[in-house]
């Protein structure tokens, strides 16, 4: 097995309240790795000091052979680290094409006098970064609203889209937080097809969800994470049975879904 | 322009063709029209011409790339003295249009630099109030700059500026065609501008459907979204500023060309929020709107002052509210009303910034 991602020691602390205390864990090349926990146990905290929002007051990541650099979100996306949110964040005054466009940037060279002179390698692109938009709306299967604002989008494709948006980056590895969260059992369905899909095509995915269904379904491993420690790391079923995991998180109130 | 031709109503959607070729008969035609009211509001137009490029400028940072600037009339400030510092006999220096303009644009591209470096942070409300202070400090220095060596001439400003000679032709003087037709400055003036209004549309156009252009409406609508996607949230907020400041250093120098004189009293705090008001008004982040903003909101309270000045003068004997005061409660009455009518402005952002084109089997803008 390759290591895509390695997590050392990872400390993020909030005024008194740590978040991440000493959290170590490792993910795969081609790997669905989940991530659960409790409300409040840290996990979109890891997402934000892996991809560069906040930085760690100790600890580093080691991704794809070599350091990540810490706090700097446009490089960690060039390396190929690509995330979506737990609160949908797209950018609502765009169409869903214009969003995924928006996502190419990183991928793309047109500079501002490329876009002034209008050159025939900036034509090129653009067309390209339209094409390409396109293609990825399709995959996530929402096309036919390529020409609608994001934000009149319905809550299930906005979060195709935020994915859709993220793969545009061409990430080797796509972090979603809580990707299910507010879909009913049909668009569950379908996302986690999707979801297997971006994975056999080559893509690691780290997954934070509460799902536990789906978790259990999807994951190859699973880490689970309680007030920032990490108290377990192992396949779906040996989690299950793990007595901490129980007493912390699965054997409680936040089964209900 | 194809935007703002299909802002017309009716047939601007159904025959933009069309709608282009009256669009650009109206607007050569314009000045000729306002000529039968008078010479002065052919001046008007000029200047409106000029609120056009002001307000092209402004909406790149504002409506495009949302950050709030109450201080943009500084860039036009620094545009208009490079023209007085490197064309008038201030300093003996006397350069040709095509040097001092785009050094205008420059010397206002890096002061918006200067100004976007420490507001990177701020947002909304914090960067109004910086942005407000950074035009005040820059109309206090033209104030100022007296002392040791004399180099703004402070409030009596700089005069005598030299005229724009485009390949031999002066536009401050009137084009002598025979002994008997000529054409009035004025009149040069407005098609010079004219032609400055309808570059500066046509590079806005290509910066909206752009790499560029998607990054800063992405910054515009979900910062940390944008960040995460791995956009340079620093550099794109630094090159908006600085193209922004661009095109009000270009508008500086016109206006100090057309003028043949600049003083601070020019740029106050009142011409930032005249300009922002423009756009608000005419629908922000949208380019026709914007124009239509700024034209009407140019010519609106000139119009109502030449019905005002005369009635006050018939009905009190003498004017009791001074043409500037008008012109700013104008404004802000044409304010409260759109805010209360329609606060998305006149012609509401339909910006798009992509072309649905380039996908196979696309013909059209869609929607
Ligand atoms: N920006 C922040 N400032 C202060 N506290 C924060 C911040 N972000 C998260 N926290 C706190 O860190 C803890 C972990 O939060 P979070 O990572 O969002 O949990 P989870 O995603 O597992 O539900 C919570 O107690 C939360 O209140
Ligand atoms: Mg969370």
């Amino acid at each position: 097995m390759i290591k895509l991602l390695e997590a050392r020691n990872i400390n993020k602390r909030f005024g008194g309240l740590t978040a991440l205390s000493d959290v170590s864990l490792s993910i795969n090349k081609g790997e669905i790795y989940g991530l659960i926990g409790p409300n409040g146990a840290g996990k979109t905290t890891f997402f934000n000091v892996l991809t560069g929002a906040y930085v760690p007051e100790e600890g580093e990541f080691v991704f794809n052979g070599s350091e990540l650099p810490l706090g700097r979100p446009d490089r960690i996306v060039a390396r190929g680290i690509a995330r979506t949110f737990q609160n949908i964040r797209l950018f609502r005054e765009m169409t869903a094409l214009e969003n995924v466009m928006a996502g190419r940037h990183i991928r793309t060279k047109t500079g501002l006098l490329g876009v002034l002179l209008q050159t025939a390698h900036t034509r090129e692109e653009e067309r390209l970064t339209t094409q390409r938009a396109y293609e990825l709306l399709k995959y996530v299967g929402i096309e036919r609203f390529a020409q609608t604002l994001s934000r009149n989008l319905s809550y299930g494709d906005q979060r195709r889209l935020e994915i859709a948006r993220a793969l545009a980056t061409e990430p080797r590895l796509l972090a979603l937080d809580e990707p299910a969260a507010g879909m009913n059992a049909t668009e569950t369905g379908h996302l986690r097809h999707l979801i297997e899909t971006i994975r056999n095509d080559g893509v690691t995915v780290l997954l934070i969800e509460h799902h536990v269904k789906l978790i259990m379904g999807l994951c190859d491993r699973v880490a689970v994470l309680d007030f920032g420690k990490k108290i377990a790391e192992d396949a779906p079923g040996e989690v299950q049975r793990n007595q901490a995991v129980i007493d912390a998180y699965l054997g409680g109130a936040h089964h209900a879904r | 322009m194809n935007n703002l031709s299909q802002a017309i109503p009716f047939f601007g959607k159904r025959n933009p063709k069309l709608a282009l070729i009256i669009l650009l008969v109206l607007a050569f035609a314009l000045p000729l029209v306002a000529a039968i009211f008078g010479r002065t509001w052919v001046r008007i137009l000029d200047f409106a011409m000029l609120y056009i490029l002001l307000a092209i400028g402004l909406n790149l940072v504002v409506g495009f790339a949302g950050l709030l600037d109450l201080g943009y009339i500084a860039f036009y400030a620094v545009g208009a003295y490079t023209w007085a510092f490197l064309a008038s006999p201030q300093f003996g220096v006397h350069l040709p249009f095509w040097i001092v303009l785009p050094l205008g644009a420059a010397f206002a591209a890096v002061a918006g630099i200067l100004l976007g470096f420490p507001t990177l942070r701020l947002r909304g409300d914090y960067l109004a109030i910086v942005t407000l202070g950074f035009g005040e400090i820059v109309r206090i220095f033209m104030n100022n700059l007296t002392h040791p060596v004399n180099i703004t001439n402070g409030p009596q400003g700089i005069g005598q500026l030299d005229p724009l000679v485009i390949f031999g032709l002066e536009i401050n003087r009137d084009l002598q065609i025979t002994d008997t037709i000529s054409i009035n400055s004025l009149f040069l003036f407005y098609y010079v501008f004219l032609g400055a209004v309808a570059l500066a549309v046509l590079l806005i156009k290509r910066l909206q459907v752009s790499r560029v252009g998607r990054a800063w409406a992405a910054i515009r609508d979900d910062e940390l979204a944008a960040k995460a996607i791995g956009i340079n949230t620093r550099n794109l907020k630094l090159l908006a500023f600085a193209m922004g400041a661009t095109f009000g250093g270009v508008a500086g120098g016109l206006f100090s060309a057309f003028q043949g004189f600049v003083s601070p009293e020019s740029f106050t705090l009142m011409e930032s929020i005249a300009v922002l008001t423009m756009i608000v008004f005419g629908g922000m982040g949208n380019l026709a709107g914007v124009i239509v903003g700024a034209l009407a909101l140019a010519c609106l309270p000139e119009v109502l002052r030449s019905i005002a000045l005369p009635v006050q003068e018939r009905l009190f004997g003498a004017v009791y509210l001074d043409p500037e005061i008008l012109r700013m409660l104008l404004l802000s009455l044409a304010m409260i009303f759109m805010m209360l009518l329609k606060p998305e402005g006149l012609l509401p952002a339909q910006a798009r910034y992509s072309r649905i084109e380039h996908l196979p089997g696309m013909k059209g803008s869609g929607q």
